[in-house]
């Protein structure tokens, strides 16, 4: 099984992967990165060869979606890049192009640098089935995949390489090459503390490989070391969250956009996860999930609930808190501000428990807001209400 | 590892003056855990909270000895402050920090392999002996000492069920949170291994969510016997899309693997009691106890 750490990253385009390999000294096809078709021409034109041409964007699929084209001469990579600009896929449209010289591939492999969280170690993962979906070569034909767990002190070595390269079919002077490649890619992963870096297809040419695509995605976490990345991070969320979510994350709330109709705010992950599935449970469909994190203040939890509140798919709005470094009173100051402001009468349904209980059902009690103490009843009611709406 | 912690378990704590840990140092002692000293560097001198601060752990350590210590520092240095720990033989040490990077967890964990040193977490609530010792941010006044070990992820779930144990009339033996991150130092196995041994612990209350497999062996293990206590279990996640990250950096699911389904029922499978609200663990172990 492949199990990563997906889904706390900054996805960098190819291009810009690109960029990151050749300074770790991994073979990539010259290629440039263009925005218009004239520019495409000029550069089809210097190169003097037949080009690829494709589209970037932080989504995957690209190549179904029409995305990828060759061209033979300047003028046909002008036309091919006007048609490519523009285009809409998954939601996105196309802004920038990757032109590259086309290669004559012998072979295409799968190589990825990530991290496997059950082994606590980067693992390096290698597949003849290049250009697939590595997930899906490890659900379908795991026996295809050749796993190298990398020894997180002393690093990744040449014979371990080799060893790799030499697993997938590789001997001589092909298996020198293609270690050489994974020892780059993994040294590359753990300098930019990489959750993912891959290479799909790795392209065996006439005289060694090449990078025919690239993959690298950046732990958000680890951003402070990669300074040179940091505005990059909204950005690479494009695609991946919708605009509602872009906007909470701007607000620097944790939100994730669901589709059904009632407002969910909680404290902590697990217990907002838990609320989700009581709603579920109970016939309701959550609308969002919103998690406050630990010890926020009156005016965080009021932005948080205009957030919810400002949803017009939200019909009801169902507050759990467990007080514990966050306060119950805080939450219900939050509350009553927000639908002060808001000025709106959807119905909210406090459940709270913890420090300062007391205090905060007094507050949310004196501003006519229903307080519960528990998380099913409240959820029922939650459903109830936005039934009612 | 003999015990995690108890009455007498002589605690550091690292990052001392900043915020949060000025704020849990205060709440710890009052819980009754024995903070001997606090580390910042280039604070050396201060006192906070009644406590000495020393700049190294090393210094704190000739001064006052330490048993275990609990940081609070900010994810760029926690990985310094940790392998400080591990290198003077502290055990367990408690990572509370959360946003600390992958590779510097990986890091965490390889050295404290080395030195047989459990580290409980990154991102985790800490860890908590009902009645004599709390290394953690959670709220004390749901826990009651008694007979339920609790493993949980997640820290306000955590806190939710050890409530309804409490309210039900049980109370806990030891508290473990894991932490939400991909890669944390514990997992249910770990502390189901010491539960089995832990004369204190009757019943184990696990508390899972989507991403990864940490539930799934788990599972495993108690299916091929390795945990003979009863269990009761929640896995949250059940109305999670997939791919989306719900808010701790491990909960995700990928494709088809991570889902709360498949967790349920590995633990059905594996004969534990698998509540379908956070509120059946507590009833669940009323009726198994």
């Amino acid at each position: 099984m492949v199990e990563s750490v997906e889904g706390h990253r900054l996805k960098l385009l190819e291009y810009e992967a690109k960029e990151y390999f050749r300074r770790h000294g991994i073979p990539t096809p010259q290629g440039r990165m263009v925005t218009t078709p004239r520019e495409a021409r000029d550069y089809t034109a210097e190169l003097g060869k037949p080009v690829v041409i494709k589209v970037q964007l932080p989504v995957g699929g690209r190549g179904k979606a029409g995305g990828v084209r060759f061209a033979d001469t300047p003028e046909e990579a002008a036309e091919a890049a006007d048609a490519l600009l523009g285009m809409r896929i998954k939601g996105l449209t196309v802004e920038k192009l990757y032109v590259e010289e086309k290669l004559s591939i012998v072979n295409e492999i799968y190589l990825g640098v990530t991290v496997d969280r059950r082994n606590k170690a980067y693992v390096v993962l290698a597949s003849s089935e290049g250009g697939m979906d590595i997930e899906e070569v490890a659900a379908k034909t795991p026996e295809r995949i050749v796993r190298h767990l990398v020894d997180p002190i002393n690093g990744l070595r040449s014979y371990h390489a080799n060893l790799v390269a030499k697993r997938l079919g590789y001997g001589g002077r092909k298996m020198l090459q293609f270690a050489a490649v994974i020892e780059s890619l993994c040294e590359l992963a753990l300098e930019m503390d990489a959750e993912l870096t891959e290479i799909n297809p790795l392209a065996e040419v006439g005289d060694g490989f090449t990078a025919a695509d690239a993959r690298l995605n950046v732990d958000n976490n680890a951003l402070f070391r990669h300074r040179e990345l940091e505005e990059r991070l909204l950005e690479s969320y494009r695609g991946e969250l919708t605009e509602r979510e872009m906007e909470a994350k701007s607000q620097g709330l944790t939100y994730v956009e669901l589709d059904g109709n009632i407002g969910i705010i909680g404290n902590g992950a697990g217990l907002t996860m838990a609320t989700l599935d009581t709603v579920m449970l109970q016939g309701g469909r959550a609308a969002n999930f919103l998690d406050l994190g630990g010890g926020a203040t009156p005016e965080r939890i009021g932005e948080a609930a205009k957030f919810v509140l400002g949803d017009e798919r939200t019909r009801a709005l169902f507050v759990n808190v467990l007080g514990g470094i966050t306060r119950c009173d805080h939450a219900a100051e939050g509350i009553v501000a927000a639908r002060r402001e808001l000025g709106v009468e959807k119905p909210i349904v406090v459940r709270m428990m913890g420090t300062n209980e007391e205090e905060g059902r007094k507050i949310l009690n004196e501003a006519g807001v229903e307080t519960l103490g528990s998380m099913e009843e409240a959820a029922k009611l939650a459903v109830k209400l936005a039934e009612a709406s | 590892m003999t015990r995690f912690i108890d009455k007498d378990t002589r605690v550091l704590v690292q990052g001392i003056t900043g915020s949060q840990g000025a704020f849990h140092t205060r709440l710890m002692r009052e819980y009754g855990t024995r903070v001997v000293a606090g580390t910042v560097p280039g604070r050396g001198g201060q006192t906070i909270e009644g406590l000495p601060v020393y700049d190294t752990v090393v210094e704190a350590k000739e001064s006052h000895g330490v048993d275990a210590s609990i940081i609070f520092v900010p994810a760029p240095y926690a990985l310094d402050a940790a392998l400080e720990s591990v290198e003077e033989g502290i055990d367990p040490v408690v990572v509370i920090t959360e946003g600390m990077p992958v590779r510097d967890s990986v890091e965490l964990m390889a050295r404290a392999r080395l030195s047989g040193t459990t580290v409980v977490g990154p991102n985790t609530p800490g860890l908590i002996k009902a009645g004599e010792c709390k290394m953690g941010i959670m709220p004390a006044q749901v826990f009651k000492k008694g007979e339920v070990g609790v493993i949980s992820r997640s820290g306000t779930l955590f806190y939710e069920i050890a409530a309804h144990i409490t309210r039900v009339g049980l109370g806990q033996s030891t508290c473990v949170g894991l932490g939400g991150d991909p890669v944390v130092g514990l997992d249910y196995v770990n502390v189901l291994r010491w539960f089995e041994e832990d004369p204190e612990t009757e019943a184990v209350a696990l508390i899972g969510e989507i991403g990864g497999d940490a539930e799934e062996r788990a599972a495993a293990f108690i299916g091929d016997g390795g945990f003979t206590k009863p269990v009761a279990a929640y896995v949250a996640g059940r109305a999670a899309v997939p791919g989306k990250r719900m808010g701790h950096a491990g909960a995700i699911i990928q494709g088809s693997s991570g889902t709360a389904e498949s967790k349920m029922n590995a633990l059905r499978d594996a004969g534990v009691d698998v509540g379908e609200l956070p509120g059946q663990v507590a009833e669940s172990l009323k009726e198994l106890l």
